[in-house]
């Protein structure tokens, strides 16, 4: 049997009745690895035989944790104490940690193993995992194909079976999107949910951590291990965190589903809206009352999102500067010297055009024009979704507007990349929880994803709701052929 | 031509938090290079900042001490500049919404009182050091043990009109901040730094000329120096029929001159935005409250208490009260001895001329209060004279005897006995009969001198009254 | 146009990236392109619209004033590229 198929669940009821030992699996995960990593390099750095050592070795006495022996993905810009830590990035190619990311430490002591890292755009700048200087990561569905991003890496592993669960991080999108690429589970926690101590910044009033799974009940375990309020992190949000898997009952009964009118516009694929129909029957069917409402804002949410990333980017990438680690352009004239060339040739092209647009929106004489007019615009897009939510539980629409692009086709074209983002990155602006889970497939087998958000601290109810369509269909079982 | 100085200080305060204000490393001063930081001072990828309390209370007391409003809403903003003591690339500050606004303090000048405006007090972090390498050696060296030791700026109106008034400005805040115990004051050591906005316009106009930005003013002294040669290099260039440039400007205190900073600076564009990583402050009447029950008595509190309860002159209810240690040292001499004004004299004397003025001498100076007020009690009761407590006095500082010992042991108790002073004015009248006839021709100064032949004779011990007394009968 | 070239190469001074000339006209062009699609935030009236920079209302996150031991020298300078001694070694400053 191939173990690495498994579940967290499964993999977790093997080990309590004593089918399977952790070192089994993690084997297991490993010659999976090694048979996938040359067609879809989803890993930037693999764990290989010192993880079966550790899974060997793994202390008895908290086996009753669903994530004991569980070999989880870390997608690469997730500090891990002694294992390199890059972003994808050349210039933190040879970084490596003195610390753990909180959700490390908390899967570590929860007993999970970590089978590697995983690629992801550099500095999780990216839909497509293109901008990694480790190379294109490619979708398990179609080699052709991106897997999406910026945990590519992660949906991939995933999807593949190169690990069981893998941890992602979410800043506009970048664990859903690639979730619905490769045809599995991506959750994106409301902001202050997860820790960020540890995740490597992007934009960090954004950004949130999350898992990508092979089902919502692995999602549900996977947050509740990592959720909860950390004291290193100021954002943090100290509220209780809810034992997601046991809440999770597939009753959608009297549920208020809203579908945003926006979401289902021009240029969304037909195959894409033709899914998202059939899932609003389905779940109206089971019981909820579907209602069309309007986020009148959404147009304007990319050119908001690309002001604010950037330019808490542009800041948060300022400390790359080659004194204290990371690259180091030499020999140089002098520190300015050192300082320009060590930046120029250790990020790549998006990071380096992500930074000058947020400098130059932060410039002086400029901040009134683009910060600030963003942070208003964010207000406006808040009160969108708050509006909603008065008379909606959860919010249903389509994670991307098409199925995965080719590997190339808007790598030259910054602007249609951002765009492909459209309905994943007003969530992050908003701060509120998103799931996508898996819908169908369009004419060419491509994995269609279906988006589910919530309230702020809602994520059992996103959970549900996604658990209660997974329940009725069977798209979350189909793997690729590889 | 006539100028008017318009001076505006921005001043540093280093706070004496045990912690620093980001991170939990020690802000102890001149540890091993490197050796008090961590993932988060140091700017490692994907670290966040967590708030010291302290920081916010220290500047909070500071706030109310200097009367200043307390913003409800205040939160820090990131300052964007590349420097290698700068290893987030940032140095978090505030910006648009600073902790403290619109407060004021004291100084005084010559007996007379003036308000100087303060502008804002703002939290930040410091940056670390840079060492550059000797000669020609083409490196420069980093150690971020300062970094993200936690800093209050204090912004001033401006509103000082001479280079004495921000001496005296800057006086008066060292002594409130040592009083309420937020930063030890000390400027050589950099825990109190200083730059000066300076500019002159012609006696009678209201709108300001271009000022300079003075830097690298590192004690009291060097304050008023540098801001005494920027004043007059304006005055001549704008004597001269030119006019002065805005521009940073250097005091180089080996010369005793400010010398242009210009080239060497880059056009500022710091590019502030509010920190991400961290929350809004929301300061409530309740913590304000909590911080105001801690607040010691002031400087301006204390003098004019130190006046009326003690009936001290102005002069030395100032310079008592220029120290918490100080004001203390008196209060419990005076404790003891119940003579305010005999007290006074004693420590603005003789206790500060062995002490230098320093707080820290002070402290260990061996005499201490009780030991001054028993002396000042047996000079009171004529146990001793004045002259022979200065000797007393002397010892003390030496030895760290009590002065009971010291008069026992040097024998030095004053005579009052009327027979044995009797025998020494007698012996001098006999050794000085020219004198005695120049007194008795009325030549009265001469007085003084037998008087200091009787004390002579007695070695200082005797009773200046009784030896009058008994003199004048003689005579 | 909405970014010139001049500024283009101020703005890549103030991010301490050194970039050739090719470059400074790539990124005009991209950059031009990217602000002429955000000019559409200007149909917007904010007039009257806070500005949001954290989505969860809270306040007062604080610790307390204590002191942990930092990290090991070994640690501090494990990653950097230039060291001596106890010292992060950079290209002299002045
Ligand atoms: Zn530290």
């Amino acid at each position: 049997m191939d173990l690495f198929r498994w579940t967290i669940q499964e993999a977790s009821a093997a080990f309590r009745e004593g089918r399977c030992i952790p070192a089994e699996l993690m084997a297991s995960v490993n010659s999976r690895i090694e048979a996938v990593e040359d067609k879809i390099h989803a890993y930037v750095s693999v764990a290989g035989d010192a993880a079966v050592q550790q899974a060997a070795s793994l202390s008895a006495g908290n086996e009753a944790s669903p994530l004991w022996g569980v070999p989880i993905a870390l997608k690469d810009n997730l500090a891990t104490r002694g294992m390199r830590t890059t972003c994808s990035s050349k210039i933190l190619e040879s970084f490596c940690p003195p610390y753990d990311a909180t959700v490390v430490s908390r899967l570590r002591g929860a007993g999970a193993l970590f089978s590697g890292k995983t690629n992801l755009d550099e500095f999780a700048m990216g839909s497509s995992t293109e901008t990694s200087y480790k190379g294109t990561t490619r979708n398990p569905w179609d080699l052709t194909r991106i897997p999406g991003g910026s945990s590519g890496g992660s949906a991939a592993a995933v999807a593949a079976d190169a690990c069981v669960a893998a941890l992602g991080s979410d800043t506009g999108g970048s664990i859903r999107q690639p979730a619905a690429h490769c045809g599995i589970v991506g959750l994106k926690p409301t902001y202050g949910r997860v820790s960020r101590f540890g995740l490597v910044a992007f934009a960090s009033s954004l950004e949130q951590i999350g898992p990508l799974t092979k089902d919502v009940t692995d999602a549900a375990i996977l947050l509740k291990a990592i959720a909860g309020h950390d004291h290193r992190d100021s954002t943090s949000v100290n509220v209780p965190v809810p034992d997601y898997p046991s809440l999770l009952n597939g009753d959608v009964q009297d549920m208020r589903i809203g579908v945003p009118q926006e979401y289902l516009q021009v240029g969304v694929q037909r195959e894409v809206r033709e899914a998202i129909r059939n899932a609003l029957d389905l779940l109206g069917a089971a019981g909820a009352s579907i209602r069309e409402i309007s986020l009148p804002h959404t147009d304007y949410a990319v050119s908001t999102y690309y002001i604010l990333a950037t330019a808490e980017a542009s800041s948060n990438l300022a400390r790359y500067d080659g004194v204290k680690y990371g690259y180091r352009a030499e020999p140089v004239e002098d520190l300015l010297d050192m300082y320009r060339r060590s930046r120029a040739e250790g990020f790549g092209p998006e990071v380096k055009r992500r930074i000058m647009l947020g400098t130059y929106a932060l410039s002086s004489g400029y901040y009134d024009a683009y910060y600030r007019k963003a942070q208003q615009v964010r207000t406006l897009i808040m009160r969108d979704f708050e509006a909603a939510f008065d008379v909606c539980d959860v919010l249903l629409a389509p994670t991307c507007p098409t199925t995965a692009f080719r590997i190339g086709e808007k790598v030259n074209d910054p602007l249609q990349m951002y765009l492909s983002d459209i309905y994943t990155i007003s969530v992050n602006l908003a701060g509120i929880p998103g799931i996508s889970i898996p819908c169908g497939f369009d004419g060419q087998g491509l994995p269609i994803g279906l988006q589910i958000l919530g309230k702020h601290f809602d994520e059992a109810t996103v959970l549900n709701a996604a658990y209660a369509y997974e329940q009725r269909t069977d798209w979350h079982g189909q793997r690729p052929a590889l | 031509m006539a100028y008017e100085t318009i001076i505006g200080l921005e001043v540093h305060a280093q706070l004496k938090t045990r912690a620093k204000i980001f991170c939990s490393c020690s802000t102890e001063f001149g540890g091993p290079p490197n050796g008090h930081t961590c993932p988060v001072c140091l700017g490692m990828p994907g670290v966040l900042p967590v708030l010291n309390r302290e920081v916010v209370n220290f500047v909070l007391k500071t706030g109310l001490a200097l009367h200043c409003r307390i913003n409800p809403f205040s939160r820090f903003a990131r300052k964007n500049y590349f420097y290698p003591d700068l290893p987030k690339g940032y140095q978090i500050s505030q910006y648009e919404h600073p902790l403290c606004e619109a407060g004021f303090l004291h100084i005084d000048l010559d007996g007379e009182q003036k308000r100087i405006g303060i502008t804002r007090i703002h939290m930040e972090e410091d940056a670390g050091k840079n060492i550059h390498g000797e000669g020609s050696e083409p490196f420069s060296y980093v150690d971020l043990n300062r970094t993200g030791v936690p800093l209050m700026e204090i912004v001033s109106e401006p509103d000082m009109r001479s280079p004495r008034e921000a001496a005296a400005y800057m006086r008066k805040l060292r002594t409130i901040v040592r009083y309420l115990d937020v930063c030890d004051g000390n400027m050589e050591q950099g825990s109190l730094r200083c730059d000066a906005n300076v500019s002159l316009r012609r006696v009678g106009e209201s709108a300001f000329g271009v000022r300079t930005e003075l830097k690298n003013m590192n004690s009291f002294k060097h304050v008023e120096k540098a801001l005494d040669y920027e004043v007059r290099r304006q005055a001549r260039i704008l004597d001269e029929g030119g006019s002065t440039v805005q521009e940073t400007r250097l005091w180089d205190a080996e010369r005793g001159v400010t010398v242009s900073m210009r080239g060497k600076e880059e056009a500022h564009d710091y590019r502030y935005f509010p920190d991400p990583d961290l929350v809004p402050l929301h300061v409530d009447a309740a913590w304000i409250d909590e911080i105001r029950a801690t607040l010691p008595e002031l400087p301006d509190e204390k003098m004019a208490r130190f006046m009326t309860a003690y009936g001290l002159p102005r002069y030395d209810a100032e310079v008592l009260t220029v120290s918490r240690e100080l004001s203390d040292y008196f209060e419990a001499c005076n404790s003891v001895a119940q003579a305010p004004k005999v007290v006074s004299n004693w420590i603005m004397g003789d206790l500060l001329r062995e002490c230098k003025g320093e707080d820290e001498a002070l402290a260990q100076c061996p005499v201490n209060p009780d030991m001054l007020a028993r002396m000042i009690q047996m000079i009171e009761q004529g146990t001793i004279s004045g002259k022979i407590a200065k000797t007393v006095f002397g010892e003390m500082v030496k030895t760290g005897k009590t002065p009971e010992v010291i008069v026992k042991e040097k024998n030095l108790v004053q005579v009052t006995d009327e027979g044995t002073i009797a025998e020494l004015v007698d012996r001098v009248i006999a050794d000085h009969p020219e004198q005695v006839v120049q007194y008795r021709d009325g030549k009265e100064k001469v007085f003084g001198f037998l008087v200091g032949q009787v004390m002579k004779a007695s070695r200082g011990k005797a009773n200046p009254a009784v030896v009058n007394k008994l003199l004048k009968e003689r005579l | 146009m909405k970014i010139t070239g001049k500024e283009v190469a101020y703005v890549a001074h103030l991010a301490r990236l050194a970039l050739s000339d090719e470059e400074i006209e790539q990124f005009t062009g991209q950059l031009d392109a990217i602000l002429a699609y955000v000019d559409k935030l200007n149909e917007l009236d904010t007039e009257d619209v806070e500005p949001t920079a954290h989505v969860i209302p809270m306040g007062n996150v604080v610790r307390e004033d204590a002191v942990d031991t930092g990290l090991p020298i070994e640690e501090v300078l494990a990653n950097a590229p230039g060291t001596q001694d106890r010292f992060f070694r950079v290209p002299r400053i002045i």
